[in-house]
């Protein structure tokens, strides 16, 4: 009947949208479109607030499915295969249908669901359901009707001139369409966090750019390794983009000088903003993005937070504050990104960590410390010495 | 240019190695199993390798068995014993401070219940042959003792460790001292070799086994060596190794003096420029070209980078870790160092190819990372 397989994509949030929405619905084709084109010929069209995927019989239906489930914006996909709306032309498809499943997943049970979208047909959606399922009964032997719990859940989806017929929805990521929100600057170190907090704005459509710190020598190249390793899994989702790799060690070096050991990480913390918000601004980015969550370590304190949220001006989104450890762990284990993330390199945080880090700084007393430090020119020096990587979607 | 201190990690291989390989694998690339002449040419470039390697192990070429590298040879020999004189008895006794191709072996066996005894070692990194003694017993099947250990450098008694065999074999691993010192064969009953510790090609290693000893293989197929190493010969590898052997047995007395007092400048300089450390290898029998020293209050994996920025390449012994003492260096702890000493380390292991200003620039370098690392280190 079809020489090309057919996957019915469906907005999520996307669809709420008014004025806006063709524009959300062109990223999203966009998106799917790059994403799909590696796969071989396959078409990626909008029409009547769906998405419509033709791929060629020969791609795999489950690659398809893979690719479309990594777009952000995405609330289901189902494939499908179409017929004319007319009701014999349904009753034949249906029954080819489900014998198609009969034989490869031995259905044993059925229920059909129709819906008309086109009110001007003359038969209305419960008598649709009823003649579709009729037709499938009398060519289907096997097939018995179960409302309550069948095997095959038979949707028919009846619309001007084309009906479509498909059976499971398969969840989508959600979210909005990337780029429809901005671009934010990700604070990326190697640990389980950052890669979430990453994907977390990504999928209400922000753009990502990353900076990554390190204190080379006191952090290894493997660990650099590991977070561009690390990205690569997070472009599959938010695609190409920039990190920018800084030293931070002579800024270390000035407040294990200058300042009392205990205030190290919060002091680390308070630069690492501000060098964060200077490379943002230069590169376009609105928001710092990090994976603090509160009370998780020392740092991240509700003082703590204060005393670092007070180095910059620039909004800091801290999408993960609220979650448990283990609901982050769930989602870094769900977006792929977990078992890099455990790989054991140390990062520049845990390299000078204190034996007690303060847990309630105080605003104050921290700006008196910094006063012996020449904070302006660390920082732009820390930016100068910035390097610039390309991260690229790492495909297995 | 870059100054390379890890040569009991792996070496550079010889031009005239690399060369005979490249050649190998463009013109004579036949199989030895071949009936035709291609054939019969490899079979002559494998032939005249094992003879090579025989000479520089001290026994007959047809002890020689060839494998893809010490590892396996390691795998080979003690699996290849304990199951072979599983009737004779399940014991097997080895030390606390052999390469993980030993240790993790043991303990493989000891699963598959075999009964295992790992001796410890002094604070010198030597293993005593009367505490060894004492491990082994009328069942034990398999002693395996290290020649030359490859953080410390301590060379083994393996003579004085033969005397208490009783009715085990001794087997060595000798990837360490090939070319450093003789191979005492005439004591071992197997010993295991690696190409790419003498400057020749990864992915090679060899087993001596003596005489007509009866070992059971641990991959079957087209009964390659003797049917003790199943699998097409890797020939460019087998002639490579050859070449390289022969090249570290020839003057190998004088390159070692060499060597030794390269490595002893190097520890003289240390001792000199640089307050509070701790010389872990042994200051008498210990192979020419290793010397392990912990930095006192520092941490090796940083002293280490620090050093790579200027082009110098040495090693740790223990992983990256700030918790030296359960993961740090299972030699080190095996000798009684301290959490301190262990995180500290670092093993310079050098090669005829370093120069007197390769250890004086090392030696400078060395004094900046650790005066930095001090500097910062209280700040951990």
């Amino acid at each position: 009947m079809n020489e090309r397989n057919l996957f019915i994509v469906r907005f999520g949030e996307a669809a709420l949208k008014g004025q806006n929405k063709p524009y959300f619905e062109k990223l999203l084709v966009e998106r799917i479109r790059k994403l799909v084109k590696r796969l071989g010929s396959i078409e990626v069209r909008r029409k009547e607030g769906l998405i419509f995927v033709r791929a060629d019989k020969s791609i795999p239906q489950e690659d398809i499915i893979r690719e479309i489930g990594k777009v952000f914006g995405i609330a289901s996909i189902s494939p499908a295969v179409e017929c004319p709306s007319d009701l014999e032309e349904i009753g034949r498809a249906a029954v080819e249908y489900m014998n198609r499943l009969i034989q490869e997943k031995g259905v044993k049970t059925f229920k059909v669901e129709a819906k008309r979208a086109d009110k001007s047909f003359p038969v209305k959606s419960p008598d649709i359901a009823k003649k579709v399922g009729a037709s499938v009964l009398k060519g289907c032997k096997v097939l018995k009707v179960d409302v309550h719990d069948p095997d095959v859940h038979l949707f028919v989806d009846l619309r001007r001139d084309v009906t479509y017929l498909y059976q499971q929805k398969i969840k989508g990521l959600g979210g909005l369409p990337l780029g429809s929100n901005g671009k934010g600057l990700v604070l990326l170190s190697g640990g389980i966090d950052s890669p979430v907090a990453a994907w977390m704005m990504a999928r209400r459509g922000m753009q990502i750019e990353a900076v990554h710190y390190h204190s080379y020598p006191y952090t290894s190249e493997r660990a650099q390794e590991k977070v561009e390793e690390l990205a690569g899994i997070l472009a599959v989702y938010c695609s190409r983009f920039k990190m920018h790799v800084i030293n931070m060690l002579p800024i270390q070096e000035q407040i294990a000088a200058h300042c009392p050991a205990e205030e190290m990480t919060i002091q680390l913390r308070r630069f690492m903003m501000r060098v964060g918000e200077k490379i943002a601004a230069k590169n376009d980015c609105s928001m710092l993005v990090t994976g603090e969550s509160l009370g998780q370590v020392a740092s991240q304190t509700a003082e703590a937070l204060c005393v670092t949220d007070a180095s910059v001006t620039m909004p800091v989104m801290r999408p993960l504050i609220a979650m448990d450890k283990t609901e982050i762990m769930d989602l870094a284990r769900h977006i792929g990104t977990y078992e890099k993330s455990i790989e054991p390199y140390e990062d520049c945080c845990t390299v000078f960590l204190p034996k007690h880090p303060l847990t309630k700084p105080r605003l104050d007393r921290i700006e008196r410390s910094e006063a012996g430090l020449d904070v302006e020119r660390l920082i732009s020096e820390a930016v100068e010495s910035e390097e610039t990587i390309d991260i690229y979607p790492r495909i297995d | 240019m870059s100054i390379y201190l890890d040569n009991s990690a792996t070496t550079r291989q010889h031009e005239e190695v690399t060369n005979l390989m490249c050649r190998l694998m463009r013109e004579d690339y036949g199989n030895p199993s071949s009936l035709h002449h291609m054939g019969l040419a490899a079979e002559r470039h494998v032939k005249q390798a094992r003879r090579s390697l025989a000479r520089a192990v001290g026994c007959r070429a047809e002890e020689i068995v060839f494998t893809s590298c010490g590892t396996e040879s390691d795998n080979l020999a003690i699996r290849g014993i304990a199951e072979a004189r599983r009737r004779a008895g399940r014991r097997l006794v080895t030390t606390a401070i052999e390469h993980p191709a030993v240790l993790e072996t043991f303990a493989a066996l000891e699963n598959e219940g075999y009964e295992t005894c790992i001796v410890g070692v002094d604070k010198e990194g030597f293993v005593d042959p009367d505490r060894l003694a004492e491990a082994v017993d009328e069942e034990t099947t398999l002693i395996s003792v290290m020649h030359v250990n490859n953080e410390v450098g301590s060379i083994q008694p393996l003579a004085a460790v033969a005397e208490k065999k009783k009715n085990a074999l001794l087997h060595s691993d000798c990837v360490q001292s090939l070319g450093k010192l003789p191979i005492p064969t005439e004591v071992l009953d197997l010993a295991s070799f690696s190409a790419h510790k003498i400057h020749g090609p990864k992915g090679m290693g060899a087993l001596y086994k003596a005489g007509s000893l009866h070992i059971i293989p641990q991959q079957t197929g087209g009964g390659q060596e003797k049917g003790l190493r199943s699998g097409t010969e890797n020939v460019p590898g087998i002639a490579g190794f050859g070449l390289a052997a022969s090249m570290a047995a020839e003057s190998m007395d004088e390159r070692c003096t060499q060597i030794a007092a390269m490595r002893d400048y190097l520890r003289r300089g240390i001792l000199d420029e640089i307050p509070d450390v701790r010389i872990n290898t042994p200051d008498h029998d210990a192979v020419c070209c290793i010397l392990n020293v912990s930095f006192l209050g520092t941490r090796g994996e940083v002293i280490l980078h620090t050093l790579e920025q200027q082009g110098i390449y040495v090693s740790t012994g223990s992983a990256c870790s700030s918790h030296a003492k359960t993961r740090g260096s299972h030699v080190l702890r095996a000798m009684g160092l301290s959490g301190e000493a262990i995180e500290g380390a670092i093993r310079f292991s050098l090669s005829a190819y370093n120069t007197k200003e390769d250890i004086e620039q090392t030696v400078d370098a060395l004094k900046k990372a650790v005066h930095r690392f001090r500097h910062l280190g209280g700040f951990r």
